[in-house]
């Protein structure tokens, strides 16, 4: 499904990716995770042509993201994409947030659109929240709108750019319930987050990345388990003790 | 396009540049001026005092809702009048922009000083010194440094204002460059070349400015 | 002091109708001329944070070059040089046949000169969305044009009301100084009462009192229009 092939990438010179090659299976959850700076944000960014890379191809669904010549909103229109900061839009209510896209890109109607929000609104726990605005809800029930938008599309798969960390601890459970219900659906999913218990419940495969190597990439079990790398052991470490 | 004849400036330069002399005499002593106004009017504000913080308010309301022009107008008829006797036109209008570019520095300074986190004043009362020596000692200072590109911005704006003198006849660089313009018929080379002298001021300036920001932001 | 005082010269005519025709003028001069600086500056702020290279040369070139000349100057040129400049045709119209010459081209130059201002306004609005918001826009497949329409835009407007309004109160000010080619707008008008009478101090009150009050009607007026266009919870800024 999702095809990353020697990425390389560059901020003036500062190496944020280097060599990375990895893939996501359809209805594989990959988990990445990795200290603050090891480039994890920027690669996810990577798949959906957020964010160019300088050098190796990325590949999605067949489509070729890096080629010139695709047509990079019809691409995002199929990836879902949740992003640390929720990025609801603050002039639309929580429905009109959900609707947009399904209005805007995939052409439905007002009414086609309006039942598929409010479905997904009652999926994600919001149904009575429907008609508020974003500063209205609170940052957990903001993230989880933002998930029903990204679900809105109808994608094959979803992107969650450390979707928790920016919530209090209490509204964490919330969100990461929905993706774990979304993980049991077969959704095809990667995430880069910091919450281990998610990884260690549903993830398929976890990636460490560190100074924008990909440093470990093993299922689930094999990481947890046995890390081969000291510094994966060592965040691991680290991490887990808390 | 006329045949543009650059002889006419050179020939005129001279008269020009004590124009230009003019113009920036005008601006420099009303930016002192007015930030010297300005910050009175700023300090009076933040201080709260009954009645005068409302006069000074009312002071940089009022100013801030009138032309430039009609200020003018109004010193260069009033001056005269009130000190009984004729004055030159260069001191009604110093006199106009010092008091109306003293409500639009009293804005520029209030914020500086507002910026300055309250905990620096807490810290100067605590070691003993009076509100006025904390403002003059602690706040002041880090609210001057930070707001010298705002500052700057702002002279070139009064730079750019002063060709309003126009109106009154006082002989700044515009008025020269249009008096000479007017008696050789050379209208487009003289606005032209004016055109690109208070360009190259205020791009260079505001060059600066940006250079200064940039510099307090690191 | 020497001098004799006769407020009721004010509603005397002709001076009565001169204040109000100048009024008129100035009223007029001052919509045109925000219509042209708000739709011209709008596309400019567009440019400015678009994503082609090229709108944005041209957007800042605008910018720099209407902002460090000053508006008399560039009225000026407008008035005395641009005619100059342009084929036969195209001059002898614009100084023969054109409707009212000095108060199309103050409108025009007032107009382009506010227009700079207002782009930069636009443009500290959009930028204060932050790029997140653009980049949820494209996360779910929306184009920059679409991104423009229904996410930034509407925001960044929102946010800029009080900006947008002084903006428009500094054209109410400049239009000013349209009387130096000659329109009659409401400080010349005074300017004349005081040369025909004298009354220097009631006539330049008159003009005072009609600035002053106009603009805090204007401000009275657009905290209106922000209340009423505020979002639930949402706290606008500057």
């Amino acid at each position: 499904m999702i095809e990353i092939k020697n990425a390389d990438k560059w901020y003036g010179n500062f190496h944020v990716l280097s060599d990375c090659s990895t893939s996501v299976t359809k209805g594989e959850v990959v988990v990445v995770c990795g200290p603050s700076g090891s480039g994890k944000s920027t690669l996810i960014k990577c798949v959906n042509g957020l964010e160019p890379i300088d050098d190796g191809e990325i590949t999605v669904d067949g489509i070729v993201v890096t080629d010139k010549n695709t047509d990079l909103n019809q691409l995002r229109a199929k990836i879902g994409m949740v992003f640390q900061n929720f990025e609801l839009f603050p002039h639309m209510t929580a429905l009109e947030n959900v609707k947009i896209g399904q209005m805007k890109v995939l052409g439905r109607n007002a009414k086609e659109a309006h039942t598929r929000a409010a479905e997904l609104l009652q999926r994600v726990g919001l149904k009575d929240h429907a008609e508020k605005f974003p500063a209205q809800l609170s940052g957990g029930q903001q993230q989880r709108v933002a998930i029903a938008r990204g679900l809105a599309m109808d994608p094959i798969a979803m992107l969650f750019d450390e979707p928790t960390s920016a919530l209090d601890p209490e509204m964490i459970n919330d969100v990461l319930d929905v993706m774990v219900e979304l993980a049991e659906e077969g959704m095809t999913m990667m995430v880069v987050t910091h919450e281990m218990g998610f990884a260690q419940k549903v993830a398929d495969r976890v990636i460490f990345m560190d100074e924008g190597h990909i440093v470990e990439d093993a299922p689930k079990a094999e990481f947890f388990g046995s890390p081969r790398s000291d510094r994966a052991q060592l965040f691991l470490s680290k991490i887990l003790s808390h | 396009m006329t045949d543009f004849d650059y002889g006419i400036i050179w020939n005129n330069l001279p008269f020009l540049l004590e124009g230009l002399q003019v113009t920036f005499l005008l601006t420099i002593l009303s930016v002192v001026g007015g930030i010297i106004l300005g910050t009175v009017l700023a300090l009076v504000r933040i201080a709260k005092i009954p009645v005068a913080s409302w006069f000074a308010a009312a002071y940089v309301n009022f100013f801030r809702s009138l032309p430039l022009i009609l200020v003018i107008f109004w010193l260069y008829f009033l001056v005269p009048l009130l000190l009984g006797r004729p004055v030159g036109s260069f001191y009604s209008v110093l006199v106009a922009f010092v008091l109306f570019e003293a409500a639009y520095y009293s804005e520029i300074i209030r914020a500086g000083i507002s910026s300055v986190r309250s905990g620096q004043i807490a810290a100067g009362r605590a070691i003993g010194l009076t509100y006025p020596q904390t403002m003059r000692y602690i706040v002041l200072p880090q609210a001057f440094k930070a707001m010298v590109p705002v500052l700057l911005t702002q002279a070139i704006i009064l730079f750019q204002d002063t060709s309003l003198v126009y109106v009154v006849g006082l002989k700044d660089f515009l008025v020269s460059a249009e008096l000479i313009a007017n008696r050789d018929q050379r209208l487009v080379e003289m606005f032209v070349f004016v055109a690109i002298v208070y360009f190259s001021i205020c791009f260079a300036g505001s060059l600066l400015a940006r250079r200064l920001q940039k510099r307090l932001e690191t | 002091m020497n001098y004799n005082w006769d407020w009721g010269i004010l509603f005397r005519e002709p001076y009565f109708d001169w204040l109000l025709t100048g009024l008129g003028w100035t009223v007029m001069l001052s919509l045109c001329a925000w219509v042209i600086a708000f739709l011209l500056g709008s596309i400019l702020g567009i440019m400015r944070t678009s994503t082609s290279g090229t709108l944005r040369f041209i957007g800042t070139t605008y910018v720099e070059i209407f902002r460090n000349i000053p508006l008399l100057v560039q009225l000026f040129l407008w008035f005395f040089v641009f005619p100059e400049l342009l084929p036969e045709d195209a001059g002898r119209w614009v100084k023969r046949e054109m409707p009212l010459p000095a108060l199309s081209t103050a409108i025009f130059a007032i107009g382009l000169y506010t227009a700079s201002r207002v782009c930069e306004q636009v443009r500290s609005g959009i930028e204060a969305l932050g790029v997140g918001q653009r980049n949820a826009g494209r996360a779910i497949g929306l184009t920059e044009k679409q991104i423009y329409i229904y996410i930034l835009l509407p925001n960044a407007y929102r946010i800029i009301i009080p900006p947008l309004t002084s903006e428009f109160l500094t054209i109410f000010k400049n239009s000013s100084l349209a009387l130096t080619i000659g329109v009659v707008e409401l400080t010349a008008m005074t300017r004349q009462i005081e040369e025909y009478t004298f009354q220097g101090f009631e006539a330049f009150t008159a003009a005072t009192v009609i600035y002053s009050v106009v603009t805090f009607a204007v401000m009275f007026f657009m905290r209106l229009v922000e209340k009423g266009s505020r979002v639930p919870g949402m706290i606008s800024v500057g």
